[in-house]
């Protein structure tokens, strides 16, 4: 028989090398006459270990990594490959880096044939579907608040709610849209879901639309995502076929692409862009629950919150509030990046320090300098300096330092970083991806760039510094969405926690 | 007003030259989708390498919208473009997952390299370099995409692959 290997096609592990590495297994079994089976799956989030291939036998699969092409010979030397090689890193689960997470959103990610129907049943798959079905849709919403899912695209809202919103509005029709623009860098755990186990969001959709009485989703990706826009909508056919959408199942799901604009992650901007206009934000109320897509109630939700709710219906709302701290119940999929050792997807309960996750779990930084900052939350969210990391991962905490948690990604920096380039960077990006609608963004950003380099340049330094103090508050109460309005975040925390930086002699930098 | 570009910079391109019936090919094939104008506009840059001129006003007949409209949304978006790009395209991340990874002195050597700058193409029409901000492989980085194929842990040697690959 033949035997299985696992080598992932997410699309980090394509970007070094799976490709290749998967052909050369191909070309050099069948040159061999080993009888194997190649299966490409999502990535296990261990993203210092790609490509990372996996062997079935019969205690297990067993890990090698990093595999490059022109390992694969040696791999295949005496048949199969052995645990005595070299980039043999044992099961997979026995890493410590997956050892410590509690894996439920991400529990199939990286070991399924991400369109494979059979295998994500054969997971668990479905379980949380027909559990909605048999409460019906007034207790499913129930279930999801008493979880105590939050939103996880930022703003942290709870899920139920926001659910309970759009059932209790009458409608002839509603909507239900993923919002997968996924913008925040350090940020990859809605592509990871998309590539690794699209079933899990349409489930988590079609769960959505049975609780409210929405019958048509979108899901909006970003069109940096080629990969995960080409298997989602491969797994919308298939589960069509099956008739788990489509007129029979009463919910009918469809791909819709971004253009490029950061600002299109923001709930009623999507929206915007979805009806094929300009991506401007609008005003809030009315809330997308009562008026949001062509005017419709519609439920928009980040992409992993969706995927969680089919867990939470399959093992049930305490199962999932028992993990967690404070009002931040459950799991959260922390994305460590950067300069990370050990860079990847770790899902874990709310309440691991900031120190934790960067020394412990990511080992420090991958140029074996001391990590100097760590900017939580993508491009809004605050940095933060080594005095800080005993503050515990949960919205509250972040929230109370004027920061926040929102995607999970982690950022991390070594001691060569320049915060007044990131606080200029932070300035930039929000003149870059504006929506145009309100001055002090559009402007204001734009002065502040400026103004940002007179300091790097070290003229009137104390004046300017005023200047971008002064900014930062009119941005944060005069923007009307959080591109605006948290820029000040990481600008701020960037000024405050590292006030070194922005008041060096500018002659060395300048003579570079 | 209609740009009129030599057929042959477009044949260079291996890209077919505007023509209304194939836009109107694309414009029917989304026919009755809710919200089709980004769709309509993703086809017509996949087609056309770009989102020409002349396509505006045909757009805005077809969905019912003004000239206008149909411009505000192309204007809105990065992804498009008013014309041309080089027969390969490099997007080089510059957000901040890959800053902290060199990332930036990296593009600096890409960019002077192939010798331009942000969003230009080089003379011999080969390569365009843009900028991205997060490829979702922020683990990995530095990182980019080729048309459309993503690199990671990107080197100075990987400068040579390129220059290679684009030929
Ligand atoms: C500028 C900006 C960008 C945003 N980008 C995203 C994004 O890429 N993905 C996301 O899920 N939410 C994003 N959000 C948050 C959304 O507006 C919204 O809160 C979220 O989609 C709600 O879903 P949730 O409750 O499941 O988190 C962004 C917000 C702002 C202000
Ligand atoms: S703060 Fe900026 S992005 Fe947000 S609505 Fe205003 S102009 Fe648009
Ligand atoms: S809407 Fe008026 S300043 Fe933002
Ligand atoms: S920041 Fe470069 S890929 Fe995410």
């Amino acid at each position: 028989m033949a035997t299985r290997i696992f080598v992932p096609r997410d699309a980090a592990a394509r970007a070094v090398g799976a490709d290749k590495v998967a052909a050369a297994i191909a070309e050099e079994t069948k040159r061999k006459g080993i009888a194997v089976e190649i299966v490409r799956t999502g990535s296990r989030g261990l993203f210092w270990l790609e490509p990372l291939v996996e062997v079935e036998t019969p205690a297990g699969r067993i890990g090698f990594g990093p595999v490059a092409a022109k390992d694969v010979a040696s791999l295949f030397a005496d048949g199969l490959p052995a645990a005595s090689h070299a980039l043999c890193v044992g099961r997979p689960e026995e890493i410590p880096f997956l050892k410590k997470q509690t894996r439920i959103t991400f529990a199939r990610c990286g070991i399924i044939d991400p369109l494979s129907l059979a295998d994500y049943r054969a997971h668990g798959g479905m379980r949380g579907l027909e559990r909605a079905r048999s409460l019906g849709p007034a207790a499913t919403v129930e279930e999801v608040t008493k979880s105590g899912l939050r939103g996880r695209g930022g703003a942290g809202f709870p899920t139920g709610i926001k659910w309970k919103t759009v059932a209790d509005t009458a409608a002839d029709r509603k909507y239900i849209v993923c919002n997968a623009d996924e913008g925040d860098s350090g940020t990859y755990a809605d592509r990871m879901i998309m590539e690794g186990d699209p079933f899990l969001l349409i489930e988590g959709m079609a769960i959505a639309g049975f609780a409210v009485g929405a019958t048509k989703g979108y899901i909006y990706i970003r069109s940096e995502y080629p990969d995960a826009i080409r298997v989602m909508e491969r797994a919308i056919v298939l589960a069509e076929r099956e008739g788990l959408l489509g007129a029979e199942a009463r919910f009918d799901l469809e791909v819709r692409v971004g253009a490029g604009a950061y600002v299109c992650g923001e709930e009623t901007s999507l929206l915007e862009s979805l009806e094929g206009k300009r991506g401007q934000v609008r005003a809030k109320p009315p809330l997308p629950a009562h008026k949001g897509l062509f005017g419709k109630p519609t439920v928009i939700n980040n992409l992993i919150s969706l995927a969680t709710v089919p867990a939470i219906l399959a093992d049930g709302a305490e199962h999932y509030a028992a993990l967690g701290m404070g009002r931040s119940r459950g799991t959260m999929p922390i994305q460590l990046a950067g300069n990370s050792k050990y860079g990847g997807l770790f899902e874990a309960a709310f309440g691991l320090t900031l120190g934790e996750i960067v020394e412990d779990i990511g080992g420090g930084t991958r140029t074996g300098r001391p990590a100097r900052a760590v900017q939580v939350g993508g491009p809004l969210g605050a940095y933060f300096p080594r005095k800080l990391f005993d503050t515990p991962f949960d919205y509250e905490a972040f929230a109370g330092l004027d920061g926040l948690i929102g995607h999970g990604g982690v950022v991390v920096f070594d001691d060569t970083v320049d915060m007044a380039h990131q606080a200029r960077f932070a300035l930039e990006f929000c003149a870059i991806e504006s929506c145009g609608k309100c001055t002090p963004c559009r402007i204001g950003s734009v002065r502040g760039t400026e103004t940002m380099d007179k300091i790097i340049r070290g003229e009137r330094v104390e004046a300017n510094l005023a200047l971008v103090t002064d900014l930062c508050q009119t941005l944060k109460f005069g923007s009307l969405c959080a591109l605006g309005g948290f820029t000040p975040y990481p600008v701020m925390s960037a000024i405050r926690h590292f006030p070194e930086d922005f008041d060096r002699p500018r002659l060395k930098a300048a003579a570079e | 007003m209609a740009v009129v570009r030599p057929v042959a910079i477009l044949e260079h391109l291996n890209m077919p030259a505007w023509s209304e019936a194939q836009g109107n090919d694309i414009i029917r094939r989304h026919a009755g989708r809710e919200g089709a104008l980004l769709p309509i506009l993703h086809d017509m840059q996949a087609t056309f390498g770009h989102v020409p001129t002349p396509a505006v006003p045909v757009i805005a007949e077809a969905l019912n919208l003004t000239r206008a409209e149909v411009h505000g949304v192309v204007s809105f978006y990065h992804d498009f473009r008013d014309k041309p790009a080089g027969r390969h395209v490099l997007k080089l991340c510059r957000a901040e997952a890959c800053q902290s990874v060199n990332g930036e002195r990296l593009a600096r050597q890409f960019l002077d390299r192939f010798g331009v700058e942000w969003g230009g193409t080089t003379p011999d029409g080969r390569l365009t370099i843009e900028a991205t901000y997060c490829l979702g492989l922020c683990a990995s980085g530095p990182s980019a995409m080729l048309d459309g194929e993503v690199i990671g842990r990107l080197t100075k040697d990987s400068i040579d692959d390129i220059a290679r690959e684009v030929g």
